[in-house]
């Protein structure tokens, strides 16, 4: 009888908690729907009727469970800022924005199974996904129905392979090779060392692409020691290596996570190298635990600096820390650009709602090649027909505890 | 009237298995006819082929757990085996043979194979252990065989293939080459064969090889070592050989499933999620839960338990939260003393309503 009184116990609390789950999303509902409508009784003067009715969908698609979901969490926030922005200014084209964000746990399958649920939803421009790995196995299916795809985040070759999608951030050979130049141009250092995350499709692709051209640059690579994601706590050997190799600077495409411990790792070791990493090294400053002196100097490309005196980037950086009480990263950085430039291709398109999802992607595609876009990760950003977004990298060094840009 | 007869006269066993293979095919009926009609949504269209996967996945492990009586946690390793193999032979020769089913044929063929070799590579050693010992081994197979996997670096080129275990640049390829697999980054560009027709056929095959299997006397010999190895040791059933056989068997059937995986996405890389161990759990909790040694309970639990996060993608944030408590209820319902009790009672409920109707 216990057991059944249990059964039932579980019972109720699945219901509960689902009454729970329905009714915290319908209130969220309630919240934006009023809050559009005050905008759409706002600029009624510079909208037409039409905005009552259609509207554009846009799906994003990213990591919000398991390991990855700072990321995935990251650009559903910095999305949903450019969305509420948007649609208070009057939406695209006198058009409101819808916006639905699925999860996909950082694994492939799941990517397709969470861009299928959207497309079920009516999604007419997918903003994804955020890691490399699903995205390319989402872009078999955009290119298949031909959708218009740009990614924030995702870093591999194969992830925009198709003339569908676009990207915002850099790619891992891009980060790799300009990383290479800009140590040789700038005579930072003869002889490096690398560490970088064999089990790791970002940290691999970045190394390799480093590699092939620091031989161009004259620099000798003199240690390249792995480490995996069931690996990443220790790095005494891998440091020690590099440090037996006299290398004068060490190279770490890698998050920043890892990247402080192996600073930490340095210190005690008493090896002092200049140490330059890429742009997942954004964030390393807010690392618990971490003694942030030990980072002074240290050096990295990246997209987006949070204290950029850049007018747009106070206004993002201002909005998201009120809306989510902390300091915004690169992947929302990218979010936030993204949705502003699928608003830039529409309008470059002309386009309404009703045109087929096929339609929108020919006249998106079309009008992508006149876009040039200024934003929070670039200014003057022009895409080619490869879908790579052609901007300058910002290359960045800590000093004082503050990240600048150099 | 013959044919009725003839329904009537087949063993209980017989019955149970045309049951099987009829939902399978009615299941497929069912939503092929659907599918023409267009009323089947993008998310169930694109879930038809793992849910395949994972049905010839929990049906092979059923083999080794339920009637073999062993306890393997290491079946995403054989999975990724079949994977591996068989999108490396395809994407080989993607250019030699341009006739989509003969080289998936093949490549199913290849994977199965070499998941095969493995299981039986691994079961020489293993199955002298029993229980716990099984288990941690064999979890420790399927994590090596993931680690092993991301740092093979393959290439190809004029002169042959070149293999490394550092990165692509030691490969050394000529202009030509090409990077088959690349370490962590796994294999990209598997061409797209599977389909859902492949999916059932290859789910009916595996159903055909296990149900048989359990039938003959091979099977019989196979759960008298799992129900007292001393007896059947002493009736002369030599048990080394037939523990290997479902093993290998299982192992096989895992890797036919991990060459649907791979053939379904443009990409293939191990990562703990697809290939780990937490792959292999979440097999095992197929089977647990449609109930070991149940071959059609696996079917069923797999098909309902991969539907079922993708179907509660509607609650968001509580999605993982309340597919972990349908499990935990699950378990309670059908496992534990309490749970069986309340089943007993629906049955007699509904047997009590048959006797009266009649």
């Amino acid at each position: 009888m216990k057991k059944a009184l249990s059964l039932l116990l579980v019972g109720a609390m699945t219901l509960s908690l689902a009454a729970c789950g329905s009714s915290s999303s319908d209130s969220a509902a309630t919240d934006s729907t009023t809050a559009e409508e005050s905008t759409t009784s706002e600029s009624t003067d510079a909208a037409s009727e039409e905005s009552t009715g259609a509207t554009f969908k846009i799906g994003g698609i990213g990591p919000l469970t398991g390991s990855a979901a700072v990321y995935g969490t990251a650009v559903q926030n910095g999305a949903q800022i450019a969305i509420d922005e948007i649609n208070a200014a009057g939406g695209i084209n006198g058009y409101q924005v819808e916006f639905n964000f699925q999860d996909d746990e950082n694994d492939a399958e799941r990517s397709v199974n969470a861009y299928n649920t959207l497309k079920d939803w009516g999604m007419q421009v997918l903003m994804g996904t955020v890691t490399s790995t699903p995205c390319v196995a989402v872009v078999e299916n955009t290119q298949a129905d031909n959708m218009f795809q740009i990614t924030p985040s995702g870093t591999a070759v194969e992830c925009i392979q198709y003339p569908n999608a676009y990207r915002m951030c850099f790619s891992d050979p891009n980060q790799g090779t300009e990383s290479a130049k800009y140590i040789g141009e700038n005579g930072l250092a003869q002889t490096i060392a690398v560490i970088y995350d064999s089990s790791d499709v970002y940290s691999s692709g970045i190394y390799e692409a480093f590699a092939e051209e620091a031989a161009n640059q004259g620099l000798e690579i003199v240690s390249a020691e792995a480490f995996t994601a069931d690996n990443n706590t220790d790095f005494s050997v891998q440091v020690q290596k590099a440090k037996d190799a006299g290398a004068e600077l060490l190279f770490m495409p890698f998050y920043y996570t890892e990247a402080s411990l192996v600073l930490a790792e340095c210190n005690s070791q008493g090896y002092e190298p200049i140490f330059f990493g890429c742009d997942g090294m954004d964030g390393i400053l807010a690392v618990e635990n971490f003694d942030t002196t030990l980072a002074e100097d240290l050096m990295y490309l990246a997209p987006f600096v949070a204290s950029s005196e850049d007018e747009q980037v106070q206004s993002f950086v201002s909005a998201y820390e009120a809306a989510y009480g902390e300091t915004p990263n690169q992947f929302a950085a990218d979010a936030y650009d993204s949705i502003y430039v699928i608003k830039a291709a529409l309008e470059g398109a002309n386009a309404t709602p009703d045109m087929s999802v096929s339609d929108l992607c020919d006249a998106m595609t079309a009008a992508m090649a006149e876009v040039t876009y200024s934003g929070v990760t670039g200014k003057d950003i022009t895409w080619g027909e490869d879908g790579e977004p052609n901007k300058a990298p910002l290359v960045v060094q800590i000093q004082d505890g503050v990240a600048v840009e150099l | 009237m013959s044919k009725k007869m003839k329904v009537r006269n087949l063993s209980k066993t017989t019955k149970s298995n045309l049951i099987t293979y009829g939902m399978v095919i009615v299941a497929y009926i069912i939503v092929e006819i659907f599918l023409r009609a267009g009323m089947v949504s993008s998310l169930i269209e694109g879930l038809l082929v793992p849910l395949c996967v994972y049905v010839i996945l929990a049906v092979s492990l059923n083999l080794t757990v339920g009637i073999s009586g062993e306890l393997s946690l290491g079946h995403a390793g054989f999975m990724c085996v079949g994977a591996f193999a068989g999108a490396t032979f395809s994407k080989c020769l993607e250019n030699v043979i341009t006739f989509g089913i003969l080289r998936f044929t093949l490549a199913i063929i290849v994977g199965t194979l070499c998941a095969a070799l493995f299981g039986i590579l691994v079961g020489i050693p293993v199955l002298r252990l029993k229980g716990d010992y099984l288990a941690i081994v064999t979890l420790a197979f399927g994590e090596i065989i993931k680690n092993v996997v991301n740092v093979i670096y393959l290439g190809r080129d004029s002169r042959g293939f070149h293999i490394s275990i550092k990165d692509t640049i030691s490969l050394g390829l000529e202009d030509d080459g090409e990077v088959i697999i690349k370490g962590a980054q796994g294999i990209t560009g598997t061409p797209n064969d599977s389909t859902f027709l492949w999916g059932i056929i290859l789910i009916l095959i595996t159903l055909f090889i296990v149900i048989n299997l359990i039938n003959s006397r091979t099977g019989r010999a196979i759960m008298s070592i799992r129900d007292n190895r001393i007896a059947a040791e002493s009736i002369g059933i030599s048990v080394t050989k037939y523990k290997l056989l479902a093993f290998s068997v299982s192992a096989a059937l895992a890797g036919t499933a991990g060459v649907l995986y791979a053939h379904n996405l443009a990409t293939l890389t191990a990562l703990p999620k697809n290939f780990g161990y937490n792959m292999s759990i979440t097999i095992l909790v197929f089977v647990v839960l449609g109930g070991i040694g149940n071959i059609r309970g696996s079917v069923i639990a797999a098909v309902v338990l991969t539907l079922l996060p993708e179907l509660l993608r509607a609650l968001n944030d509580y999605r993982m939260l309340i597919y972990a408590v349908i499990l935990i209820a699950t378990m309670i319902f059908t496992s534990s003393p309490g749970g069986q009790a309340i089943q007993e009672r629906i049955k007699l409920f509904f047997e009590r309503r048959k006797t009266k109707e009649a």
